[in-house]
């Protein structure tokens, strides 16, 4: 049994986007702090803490989760992926990613790493959605700025609908 | 916010879980997919001092047919239950109810059996639950004991769980109806439903409606003839609902009255 007390640090390990990274954590360390404090992947954001904006997003194992509501003691050995792993090593941007610029389906940004996480995961078990099903994902994302037009806009050009 | 202080404990067996419970009580609460009780702790309004992390043991992540039953493991996600290849046939009220569940986010982590743990008076799978008459299987160190729903949940966020028991399980009854149906009304699609309604069609063609948002725990009728309206004026009479920041007893009245005999007549239709 896997047992750390309130005020011991203990180091975990796990692979972030295709890495094998460790570092250490205290019990009460959420994944979205501990991602950014500890392991320098700030392309996640932490909104509300409180599992309802979504641009804490991030895919374990594959499944899209907030990582706000997740302990980073839950992803020990687990495997987290971030927006950072979504673009080429040479900086080119993914179809999903392409589709977002190419819309204008964001202006402040902060929300958009959750909602492509959120996405990745869902068009990957369902990539020909139709437009209520990509509406209920996004309902569980949150932003403040441009409105949902832009973004709808975009996930309809990244499955190839018109 | 961020979470107080905590010891963290991650058992690899139902036993270590229970003799952990057993030691720690009230002081100990039991994480699975933390999409309830991670929101309230890192608003401050769970305090454990001992967090018991379930999300991994073997024996709790199953999905297991038992013939006139369905149990889900304490472990299994809301998502895969609602993948599961034999949901729509032998759960057709699960079916339809789970998508209401959350957001598709949320439900990628959240637990059947740790929403029914949280015991929220609006919630899906306790109202699913309570309307289809299931079961909570509960375990402790002094054994097993398996309580009904009504019995279970005995008002707003509170359970007849005692403070050294683990909910290992829940058991969805296998109903022959096709007729299902479930709506509710929130404020934003996957938020905490202000009035949720479930019905299902009895294999003699009379339904059972299943109320949540109106009192502390669901409220389950069951609809015989033609006399919807007037069943749910009784519940209307009797519940009242009540006041949160969302809704007004009144508006909650009136949703009631107008979402039921939708809901009822939806469940006929798809029996037919």
């Amino acid at each position: 049994m896997r047992r750390v007390n309130k005020d011991q640090k203990v180091r975990i390990s796990l692979t972030l986007n295709g890495r094998k990274v460790s570092a250490e954590t205290e019990p009460r360390t959420l994944l979205c702090d501990f991602l950014r404090h500890s392991l320098a992947a700030t392309g996640t954001h932490v909104g509300c803490e409180h599992g309802v904006c979504g641009c804490c997003t991030v895919q374990i194992d594959g499944a899209a989760v907030r990582s706000c509501l997740t302990l980073a003691m839950q992803v020990e050995g687990r495997d987290v992926r971030t927006v950072e792993s979504l673009a080429g090593s040479d900086g080119k941007l993914n179809k999903l990613q392409q589709a977002f610029q190419n819309n204008h389906a964001l202006q402040c940004g902060f929300c958009t790493p959750g909602i492509l996480m959120s996405f990745t995961d869902f068009l990957s078990r369902n990539p020909k959605p139709t437009e209520d099903e990509l509406r209920e994902v996004l309902s569980g994302h949150i932003c403040r700025c441009t409105g949902y037009a832009g973004i709808m806009a975009a996930l309809k050009e990244a499955v190839g609908a018109d | 916010m961020k979470p107080r202080p905590f010891d963290y404990a991650r058992p690899e067996t139902v036993d270590e879980v229970t003799a952990l419970l057993a030691e720690y009580g009230d002081e100990a609460r039991i994480l699975a997919g933390g999409q309830s009780l991670m929101a309230m702790m890192n608003l401050r309004l769970a305090d454990p001092a001992v967090l018991i992390d379930i999300a991994r043991i073997e024996e709790l992540s199953h999905i297991r047919d038992l013939g006139d039953k369905i149990e889900v493991g304490a472990a299994v996600t809301q998502n895969r239950l609602l993948a599961w290849p034999g949901l729509k046939a032998k759960l057709p009220l699960l079916a339809v109810a789970l998508p209401w569940v959350g957001h598709f986010q949320t439900r990628n982590k959240g637990t059947v059996c740790g929403s029914v743990a949280h015991a929220d008076p609006s919630s899906e799978i306790p109202l699913s639950l309570a309307t289809l008459e299931g079961e909570v299987v509960l375990r402790s160190k002094r054994g097993e004991r398996v309580l009904k729903a009504s019995q279970f949940q005995v008002d707003m966020l509170t359970t007849a769980r005692e403070g050294d028991e683990l909910i290992t399980a829940v058991r969805f009854p296998v109903k022959p109806s096709p007729g299902a149906a479930f709506r509710e009304v929130a404020r934003r699609h996957g938020d905490f439903a202000i009035v949720a309604v479930a019905a299902m069609i009895e294999a003699d063609g009379s339904a059972r409606l299943g109320v949540g948002g109106m009192a502390g725990t669901p409220v389950v009728r069951a609809v015989t003839g033609g006399n919807v309206k007037d069943i749910v004026e009784g519940m209307i009479a009797e519940l009242e609902g009540y006041e949160d920041l969302h809704a007004s007893a009144e508006l909650r009245r009136d949703l009631l009255r107008n979402l039921a005999p939708l809901v009822v007549a939806e469940a006929h239709k798809c029996a037919a």
